[in-house]
């Protein structure tokens, strides 16, 4: 109750009502969402906005289709951290889109998870997902289940799964840590067609190596866009990208500066340099 | 040769795993020790702790799990002998629940058979584990004795004499974290280390160690990468102090199988090109 | 309404924390601490949700008459016993509040003796796995995957005294061609690089996916369409 009321009952020393430490990162933020707003609302009134081909999530459909053929099961895993990573949420965003494909071509899917309140949202998600295509009859509670938080006992249970059950497609989309190999590895042995995505950048290199397809970063966070082809979701992306153009251009102008500074030994430039740099500094 | 193509061709799976186990058991079986010349990176950091004032007070966080306690054990272990060899206070918490088992292990393996004249309260303290990941250290950084109430033995915290001084993190001189994931290293960077300006030294696993270079030398005051980076700390404590020449090798030791184990992935790296060669010609 | 209180949940407590972190006044900024207590609390409370799924659901399959019955029974003797080992804290004063590490403990036994060994068996895989996928995938195949089998080689042998020994010959005029030189400077630089790299692109991916969440546009955590 203190934490609420601490401004009331607290002396009055100077507060600084604004942090003007960070007004650098306060106006680059602005400048971010002015761009995602821009073209969130620019999608909304009708304009065309593409974005290029994702082959990991082309791949999505074909994956699907062939573990229909095969009469085998789709493996889902949402990675392995809980629903305050965003990663886990895009990766249950991704769930949607699969459960969709599953229930139409009446494929099994199997989603094991390692945290509690992950499963609660990935079985709405799967039952709204076979709601969503009129197949209700095909969705059972215990798609999604839950088997143990520890890591590598969740690792051990899947790796049983997948030589048990041998599906035919495996995805895997969240964060993961060491678990990374040992999934894809399983996974080849058994030959399925394996797509990863993860913003984990430790682990990308694992997926990388041994799995078909893998959305590497931010690609995991536009998959939701990409599968749902939602106008105003791409256009956040298309805004996304201006960040990168300031983030390119931050980058080659700061190179150059620098570059200049160690060319020209003056202190002008260099006193430019030292400026630039903390346009970008954090000073907590 | 054509039986050694189909081999290639055609290798199973089997025999590679059984390689590297052969790769691995006959070198630990035999003790093939490594000797290793300290990196910079790792030199670093047995420097800076060499530099620190007498009494100093350093955090020694167990952030990791017993999945990589080959890796961790002899960074976590060669951190506490260099510490209370040079009388540092020693403060040991966990951001992890499973690294509470391991800073118990540490107390039992080394500072009560090594240190045995070290008093508990005085010289080192259990802290224990406390939930809460980079919340924890958030708050740790404003207000330590709110979070730690009592150690790990129940005792309140304020009859513990060496906790007398300390309010928040910034009381510290030093914050070591032994970790192999999140919350880890770069959590005690972010929510510590830059915003307090409290050096900080990482001993990590190999996969970690990648991410953790670009904070080097800057927010990281150096770096333990590994079975490999376990072992050049070693090497540099031993040169210092052949005290532990005895006690104080086991990464070294570990990385006899390591160095082996490593030159068969290579040879199978080798084998893979020439299969491949191999086939491409046949086409 | 099942969506819309949830929405608006998101909507304000997300602007919340965004500001939050402007504020310098209190209560601003202790939040974060104290909502991720917040969360680890809801996480417990949450367990008996997952724990009541797997008992249900391993339940099911052996009432079902599963093959691999006999694993399912050994799924829920480890669950429930260690889980009455660890609330009474057999081998010890029964209910006595203190440390799960204390010596004699049956939870401390099984820690060490079955569940610590169990984990780092399962890591210990990935050696293997690490070598299987090594020589499939370290083939020079084209341009772009020599270049990548050439850094894996410096970086194997970088790890290794072999490849200290290997190049040490070498006079300091040539010390560029060392291996612990390329070794450090390929982790140093083209690999920095590119975690950078890579992870500007996701810091995007998450203020964007973040926005998208806070605004709404993006449901599907919730179960529901994409608005």
């Amino acid at each position: 109750m203190s934490f609420f009321l601490s401004p009331l009952i607290l002396n009055t020393p100077d507060y600084q009502y604004f942090a003007l430490d960070k007004i650098n990162l306060f106006v680059i933020l602005i400048l971010l969402v002015t761009a995602i707003l821009f073209f969130i609302l620019q999608a909304r009134q009708g304009k065309r906005l593409s974005i290029r081909k994702i082959a990991g999530l082309e791949a999505v459909e074909e994956a699907v289709g062939r573990a229909t053929e095969m009469g085998k099961s789709v493996l889902f895993v949402p990675g392995s951290r809980d629903l305050d990573d965003l990663q886990t949420i895009a990766g249950l965003s991704i769930l949607g889109s699969v459960a969709k494909m599953t229930a139409q071509y009446e494929a099994r899917l199997d989603v094991p998870v390692n945290r509690s309140l992950v499963m609660a949202a990935g079985q709405e998600t799967v039952k709204e997902a076979y709601l969503a295509v009129g197949r209700p009859d095909l969705y059972k509670p215990e798609i999604v289940h839950y088997i143990t938080d520890e890591q590598f006992g969740y690792v051990a249970a899947l790796e049983g799964i997948m030589v048990r059950e041998r599906p035919a497609a495996c995805f895997y989309m969240g964060a993961f840590l060491a678990e990374s190999l040992i999934l894809a590895e399983t996974g080849n042995s058994i030959g399925a067609i394996q797509i990863a995505g993860t913003a984990m950048p430790v682990q990308l290199p694992f997926f990388v190596a041994a799995c078909d397809y893998t959305l590497i970063g931010e690609e995991l966070f536009a998959a939701a866009a990409y599968l749902s082809q939602d106008r105003r979701m791409i256009g956040s992306l298309k805004g996304q990208d201006v960040g990168k153009v300031v983030a390119m251009s931050a980058i080659v102008i700061g190179s150059l500066l620098a570059t200049l500074v160690v060319l020209s030994g003056s202190s002008f430039i260099d006193s430019l340099f030292q400026a630039f740099i903390r346009l970008f500094a954090l000073n907590y | 040769m054509n039986i050694l193509k189909n081999l290639l061709f055609h290798l199973d799976r089997r025999i590679i795993y059984l390689a590297v186990a052969l790769a691995v058991t006959i070198p630990l079986m035999l003790h093939f020790a490594v000797p290793l010349k300290p990196s910079p990176i790792v030199q670093s950091l047995f420097d800076a702790i060499e530099a620190l004032p007498p009494e100093s007070k350093v955090i020694l966080s167990f952030d990791y799990g017993p999945s990589t306690l080959p890796e961790n054990d002899p960074m976590a272990f060669a951190f506490a002998r260099h510490l209370l060899t040079r009388n540092h206070k020693i403060y040991m918490m966990a951001l992890w629940a499973t690294g509470a088992r391991n800073l118990d292990h540490t107390i039992e393996q080394v500072i009560e058979k090594e240190f045995p004249e070290k008093v508990h309260g005085v010289d080192y303290v259990k802290l224990g584990y406390k939930a809460g990941d980079e919340g924890l250290i958030n708050t740790l950084f404003r207000d330590f004795k709110g979070m730690y109430t009592t150690d790990g033995h129940g005792t309140n915290i304020n009859d513990i004499p060496m906790m007398k001084e300390i309010t928040t993190l910034e009381d510290f001189d030093m914050i070591l974290n032994v970790g192999s994931g999140r919350p880890g290293t770069k959590e005690w960077i972010q929510y510590a280390g830059d915003r307090g300006n409290i050096p900080i030294g990482g001993a990590v696993t190999a996969v970690e160690a990648l991410l953790l270079y670009p904070y080097y030398p800057r927010q990281l005051k150096g770096l333990l990468g590994g079975l490999q980076g376990a072992a050049e700390y070693e090497t540099a404590l031993i040169s210092k102090y052949p005290q532990f020449g005895k006690t104080g090798r086991q990464a070294q030791v570990y990385m006899g199988p390591q160095a082996v184990a490593h030159c068969v992935i290579l040879l199978l790296v080798i084998l893979g090109n020439v299969s491949y060669f191999l086939g491409r010609r046949r086409k | 309404m099942k969506k819309r209180i949830p929405l608006i949940i998101i909507f304000c407590v997300g602007t919340l924390f965004v500001l939050a972190i402007f504020l310098p006044f209190p209560p601003f900024p202790a939040m974060e601490g104290e909502v991720s207590v917040w969360f680890d609390i809801l996480k417990g409370f949450a367990f008996v949700l997952g724990g009541g799924n797997l008992i249900r659901v391993t339940a099911d399959k052996i009432r079902k008459g599963h093959p691999d019955r006999f694993y399912l029974w050994v799924t829920l003797v480890g669950f429930f016993g260690m889980l009455g080992v660890g609330l009474f804290q057999l081998g010890g004063p029964i209910a006595s509040g203190g440390d799960f590490t204390t010596e004699g403990l049956w939870f401390r036994r099984i820690y060490d003796g079955i569940f610590a060994p169990c984990m780092a068996a399962i890591f210990s895989t990935l050696a293997f796995f690490v070598s299987s996928a090594a020589y499939r995938a370290f083939r020079a195949k084209n341009r772009e995957a020599t270049v990548l089998l050439i850094a894996a080689f410096v970086i194997l042998l970088g790890r290794t005294p072999l490849g200290n020994s290997l190049t040490a010959w070498l006079p300091d005029s040539l010390s560029f061609l060392k291996i612990p030189w390329l070794f450090e400077k390929i982790l140093m630089y083209p690999n920095t690089a590119g975690q950078r790299a890579i992870l500007i692109g996701i810091a995007l991916g998450i203020v964007s996916n973040s926005l998208r969440l806070i605004l709404g546009v993006e449901r599907s955590y919730l179960g529901g369409e994409h608005s």
